[in-house]
């Protein structure tokens, strides 16, 4: 355990970046650190590897206090992620994800090896272990960055705004990464960042920090949502929370209909014949969705359905994993032009519809039976 | 021809000497100016200093660092050893810069990545800063070593030997012998052109990395 006491980091033109901390950091999670710039959530981080020296208060990993051992044999047991990867430009994949083994001193090769592993388990091709950063896009730097951070085994890993440099569905993939490799390791993993909705995703609790460095909430992301503890975090926490409080309530209870479909190919005759409440959801061979067509779409279509026919459809809900949240399948209901949400299974077949009626009425019922906090 | 085909030996040999007072000022001077540029580069106060002063140590005249140097290092006036101090001189003028720049140009976060790694301050200047800098550092290098392989010759002037030997000997001899000076002139040229060339040749061999770029991927 990470454990923050009275921790205090003032510089020496009297500014307080972070100004007594007590944070305990729970063993195997992930904690993230959340808050508006200048709420010293990076300096508290770069505090428990000592590349920032507090002030005042002590911090202690597992009951021994950091100052205890020298900074750089402290880092070498502690995995590192940095903004935009920081990888050594002159140094091939391999031989990055090689840097703290080696430093430990392990045989090169021995290293080596083990960054072979890296390089699978954090999803990149071994095509990329000659390359050198240069050569690698922003989300494969980035997942270097993490496999070398991994390197060494380390029992706590520290990530600094990690994807914040990389475009939004880089930076999905780069989280759902993160999340499946964390429940394959289980390590304790302080993450940073200014995005709430990334700590919402990624955090098994969440501490949102205000300027200066005090620690205004210290919560699960379901209560932090649902239970803002004052004006501060509730504006943080954002507008839509109660909207994306339903990120965290199963979907399991809303029902799923029958929905009309149509296969691509078919006649505008046949597919005018399927219309159910004026549409119908066309699918492929696999009976995957491609999209909506519906009695006003089809009235300037002759012959065969087309892929250039059809209306786009709105975002799936997938119905059977853990994603299937009352917040997708709300949405799905809410962005299809039919105002009916496709459900998929995992393969991506159709199952059926949802309604935002049938979600709500979902929510009613974990409402009354104590499943939502109130 | 016929003064250059009967003195190939002599040509030779002092063609051997010009490259060794040229060259073993830089590494002489690239050796002072490591530390020199990586004080320069860590303390704001250092660089605004050195930078400065070795910049104006590079406008001092050779001919006038020759016949200064006796002074400075208690040597005799005709000493070869003057102009090699001097010629170390001006590579440290030339290099303290370039090194200064090129640590100052390693991103912050490379820096902070490597020091999150468990680098301790030497560690990180060997195994990190230096090799990113040796694309700016070889530039100056080759700079240093052109430039000195030229100055050498000027150093005949206090009798050191080596190429300049041949310009000043046949432009003293009565008539001139434009052979001897135009041999003297070519060797030079050459000895400067194939020195840049192995040198540009060793940091691209040195700097493997620093030609990969987004998207070129080496087969």
């Amino acid at each position: 355990m990470i454990e923050f006491q009275a921790v205090t980091k003032r510089y020496d033109d009297g500014t307080v970046a972070v100004d007594h901390l007590d944070l305990s950091i729970d063993d195997g999670r992930v904690t993230v650190l959340v808050g508006p710039s200048g709420c010293g959530k990076t300096t508290s981080l770069r505090m428990i590897n000592r590349m920032v020296e507090a002030t005042s208060g002590t911090i202690s990993i597992d009951g021994a206090d950091i100052r205890s051992r020298k900074p750089a044999l402290l880092r070498r047991g502690i995995g590192y992620v940095i903004q935009n990867a920081g990888l050594f430009p002159h140094r091939t994949v391999l031989d990055n994800i090689a840097t703290v083994p080696v430093l430990l001193g392990a045989k090169k090769a021995a290293a080596r090896r083990r960054a072979e592993e890296l390089l699978v388990t954090v999803g990149l091709p071994s095509e990329l272990a000659g390359r050198y950063p240069a050569q690698l896009s922003g989300g494969q730097q980035q997942r270097v960055g993490v496999a070398r951070a991994l390197a060494a085994d380390p029992p706590v890993l520290l990530m600094d705004e990690p994807f914040s440099a990389v475009d939004p569905v880089v930076r999905d993939d780069l989280q759902e990464e993160l999340l499946r490799l964390q429940s394959e390791l289980g390590k304790t993993i302080v993450f940073v960042t200014h995005d709430i909705d990334e700590a919402i995703k990624l955090g098994d609790k969440v501490a949102v920090l205000r300027v200066g460095g005090r620690l205004a909430q210290y919560d699960t992301p379901a209560t932090l949502l649902a239970k803002p503890v004052d004006d501060f975090v509730a504006a943080f926490v954002g507008r839509d929370r109660g909207y994306r409080s339903l990120g965290f309530l199963s979907a399991h209870g809303v029902s799923v209909a029958p929905l009309p479909t149509v296969p691509l190919g078919s006649s505008v005759e046949s597919a005018r014949g399927s219309l159910r409440n004026g549409w119908a959801v066309v699918v492929d061979d696999s009976n995957a969705p491609l999209g909506w067509v519906s009695g006003v779409s089809l009235s300037t279509v002759e012959g065969e359905l087309r892929r250039d026919d059809l209306v786009s459809g709105g975002s799936l809900y997938v119905a059977d994993s853990k994603a299937g949240s009352l917040r997708t399948a709300l949405d799905a209901a809410l962005s299809s032009p039919a105002g009916i949400g496709i459900a998929v299974d995992s393969d991506g077949t159709v199952l059926g519809g949802v309604t935002a009626d049938s979600v709500l009425k979902s929510l009613d019922d974990a409402r009354r039976s104590g499943e939502v906090p109130s | 021809m016929n003064w250059v085909l009967d003195h190939i030996p002599e040509l030779l040999s002092a063609s051997g000497d010009h490259l060794q007072l040229a060259l073993l000022p830089v590494a002489v001077g690239l050796v002072v100016s490591l530390p020199l540029g990586w004080v320069a580069n860590r303390w704001r106060v250092a660089r605004a200093i050195l930078v400065p002063v070795s910049g104006l140590l590079y406008t001092i005249p050779s001919l006038a660092l020759f016949v200064i140097m006796p002074l400075v290092l208690g040597t005799r006036i005709l000493d070869p050893i003057n102009v090699q101090a001097a010629l170390t001189v001006y590579t440290v003028a030339l290099l303290v810069r370039s090194i200064a720049d090129a640590l100052a140009a390693v991103p912050e976060s490379v820096i902070a990545a490597a020091s999150a790694m468990g680098y301790r301050t030497g560690g990180r200047f060997f195994a990190v800063e230096l090799p990113l800098a040796v694309p700016v550092l070889i530039a100056g290098v080759r700079v240093a070593a052109v430039s000195n392989i030229s100055l050498v010759a000027v150093g005949q002037i206090i009798g050191v030997g080596g190429l300049g030997f041949f310009l000043l000997h046949g432009a003293q001899s009565s008539p001139p012998n434009y052979q001897e000076i135009v041999a003297g002139i070519v060797l030079i040229v050459l000895l400067a052109l194939v020195v840049d060339g192995l040198l540009a040749f060793a940091g691209r061999a040195m700097t493997p990395w620093a030609r990969k770029r987004a998207g070129v991927v080496a087969r």
